[in-house]
């Protein structure tokens, strides 16, 4: 797919967003637009999925013989829903019922509900990189070659299990997993070089033995580049991270550079600002 | 005369190795997890037959947990191990979201639990597992009572699909239930029958159990005697069935009395037929440094406890 026609998905889906947070009143839009970018184009370009004839996605729980995704900042469910929805594994329309009650849309990311799409809850943080790990192995013991895809903030760096996971990757050779931060440099109560500092995860990853790549999660043409050389690095011996450098809110102007659209849905006028911003390229929901 | 006669003693973490024995040589789809404790969970004959099914976490269990959530979701069924301690009370929200609410098919399997781990301590005696466990959704609690039943508990919760939590312990005990037995989940064992008394008793106690029924026989007491090895989902009917025969009830558990099986007994019974009820377990405490059966004895996890609670729950009837 072209870098073009990615962007115009991922303004639909920075809509959609924007919308399902306004509809509830409730979610996290700030992460899941920073983080729009780069799901468009592993879901859209990159991710070998499981298709029918008709090029419908065909879903099931293993995922046996197609990439995975593992979305470890459940918080930003906004973004993973609309992502699905829009990659056909479930219908648009019900993207209204996000964080409603007796939806399949929880707050959070769960198989509990059996979304399609989903096969990991998550949301208390700091766990989808060992499950990613656990999925990654199971792949190789079952001589599937596909790739297992991991997310995970900035501030969930902060959880000790992350460490717990970045020791063990490297030392057992899981070579077929590309996990990525999304540092957008924020967490709730702040700024996370005032919260938490993490300070270089650049050489913390590598220190522990990943492969560390860079590249700016807000600009399509750059994360198609940085996946290409990073598919290029599996099974090699060594897991991949790729820090992407992203801005909370980004795309629509008044949400970005902040920490405060973490967790605040837009008013009615705040949404029909934002959305001034996006072009509806697939139609809304 | 002797209601139960075993020839050999041994621990049921041996029971739990010989079950992962089996598994390595007739089910290629289990795979062991271990946070740096092989020789404790007698992992080693797995290891050696398949080494390729086997990780090693390092002292990280809450990796271990997210890591075998992983392995089921891809189709593999995982059997996470490491002491009741450190696989329950240290990862709870490991296993609350990544196993339980996710309902991942992860085998938890733990020794070590309670206070038969003896020497190290009350930081390593967990008393609360069954409790914690017992209450995530959908979670399984089976605690066997010796070597062979444990052996066969190991083998029979991978044909099971779901989160298991599987506990055993250190102590050798006896080795009195059949040899290549079926292990029944849910199934409760009616191993004495009785009219006087319904004793329940899981793990470690159901042979502190057999000796109580012997000495209340002396005393001309039948009791009844039922293991519950499945703690939860429980065998509701069995204890009904028992329960309206004899109308008083003792349950016997190396865990704290809150959480344990006990309480769960009590809440069925409360609802359906109340009666009255006495409970062998730790009140309130944590353990403490000594040998096991010191400790068993100090804390009255014993036989002549179980004694001493059936003669008073008998005279409240």
């Amino acid at each position: 797919m072209q870098t073009q026609e990615l962007e115009r998905i991922a303004s639909q889906v920075r809509r959609d967003i924007l919308r399902m947070v306004h509809g509830c009143q409730s979610g996290h839009p700030g992460g899941s637009l920073g983080c729009t970018d780069l799901l468009v184009a592993l879901f859209f370009n990159e991710m070998k999925l499981n298709q029918s004839a008709d090029n419908k996605v065909n879903f099931t729980l293993s995922g046996a013989g197609e990439d995975l995704f593992y979305l470890s900042n459940g918080h930003i469910s906004p973004l993973l829903y609309s992502i699905l929805a829009r990659r056909g594994y479930f219908e648009v329309s019900e993207l209204s019922s996000f964080r409603k009650i007796n939806s399949r849309l929880q707050g959070h990311p769960t198989p509990h509900e059996h979304l399609e799409g989903i096969r990991i809850a998550s949301g208390s943080l700091g766990q989808g990189l060992s499950v990613s790990i656990g999925s990654a192995q199971a792949k190789k013991i079952l001589k599937d070659e596909s790739t297992v895809y991991c997310l995970m903030g900035d501030g969930e760096q902060n959880e000790g299990q992350v460490w717990e996971a970045a020791m063990y990757a490297p030392h057992h050779k899981v070579d077929n997993l590309i996990a990525f931060i999304d540092e957008n440099g924020q967490q709730i109560d702040g700024p996370t070089k005032k919260v938490m500092n993490n300070r270089s995860l650049e050489a913390k990853y590598q220190a522990f033995g990943w492969d560390v790549l860079k590249m700016n999660g807000n600009d399509m043409q750059n994360i198609m580049d940085t996946l290409k050389i990073a598919k290029a690095k599996l099974g090699k011996g060594s897991p991949i991270m790729i820090l992407m450098q992203t801005e909370m809110g980004a795309g629509v102007d008044f949400m970005m550079g902040s920490h405060k659209w973490h967790g605040v849905a837009p008013n009615d006028q705040q949404l029909a600002d934002a959305l001034a911003q996006l072009n509806e390229t697939l139609g809304d929901y | 005369m002797a209601l139960f006669t075993y020839e050999t003693k041994k621990d049921t973490r041996s029971g739990f190795g010989a079950g992962m024995e089996y598994l390595s040589q007739n089910n290629p789809k289990v795979v062991a997890l271990c946070a740096d404790l092989i020789g404790s969970l007698k992992l080693e004959a797995f290891i050696k037959n398949s080494p390729d099914r086997f990780f090693q976490t390092g002292i990280a269990e809450a990796n271990m947990i997210g890591i075998s959530a992983g392995l089921a979701v891809s189709g593999l069924i995982p059997y996470a191990t490491t002491f009741a301690n450190f696989g329950t009370g240290r990862v709870y929200d490991q296993i609350r979201q990544s196993v339980a609410y996710s309902g991942t098919n992860v085998k938890i399997c733990c020794s070590h639990a309670g206070l038969t781990l003896g020497e190290d301590g009350a930081t390593h005696q967990i008393l609360e597992d069954i409790g914690l466990m017992k209450m995530l959704p959908g979670m399984v609690v089976i605690n066997p009572c010796d070597y062979n039943q444990t052996k066969a508990a190991t083998i029979a919760i991978a044909d099971y699909e779901g989160p298991v939590y599987l506990r055993f312990g250190r102590p050798v005990v006896p080795v009195f239930t059949p040899e290549n037995q079926i292990f029944k989940i849910g199934q409760a064992i009616n191993l004495v029958e009785g009219s006087d008394v319904s004793i329940f008793a899981t793990g470690h106690l159901v042979w502190e159990a057999i000796l109580a029924v012997e000495i209340l026989k002396e005393k001309g007491i039948n009791a009844e005697l039922i293991n519950i090895h499945t703690i939860k989902p429980l065998d509701n009917q069995a204890v009904l069935t028992s329960v309206s025969k004899t109308r008083c009830v003792v349950t016997a558990e190396e865990h704290q009395i809150n959480g344990g099986l006990g309480d769960s007994i009590a809440q069925l019974l409360a609802q359906t037929n109340p009666t009255p009820i006495e409970f062998v377990g730790v009140n309130d405490s944590f353990g403490e440094s000594g040998k096991p059966s010191d400790l068993m004895d100090k804390y009255g996890l014993n036989a002549n406890s179980i004694v001493e609670k059936t003669l008073k729950v008998i005279s409240r009837k």
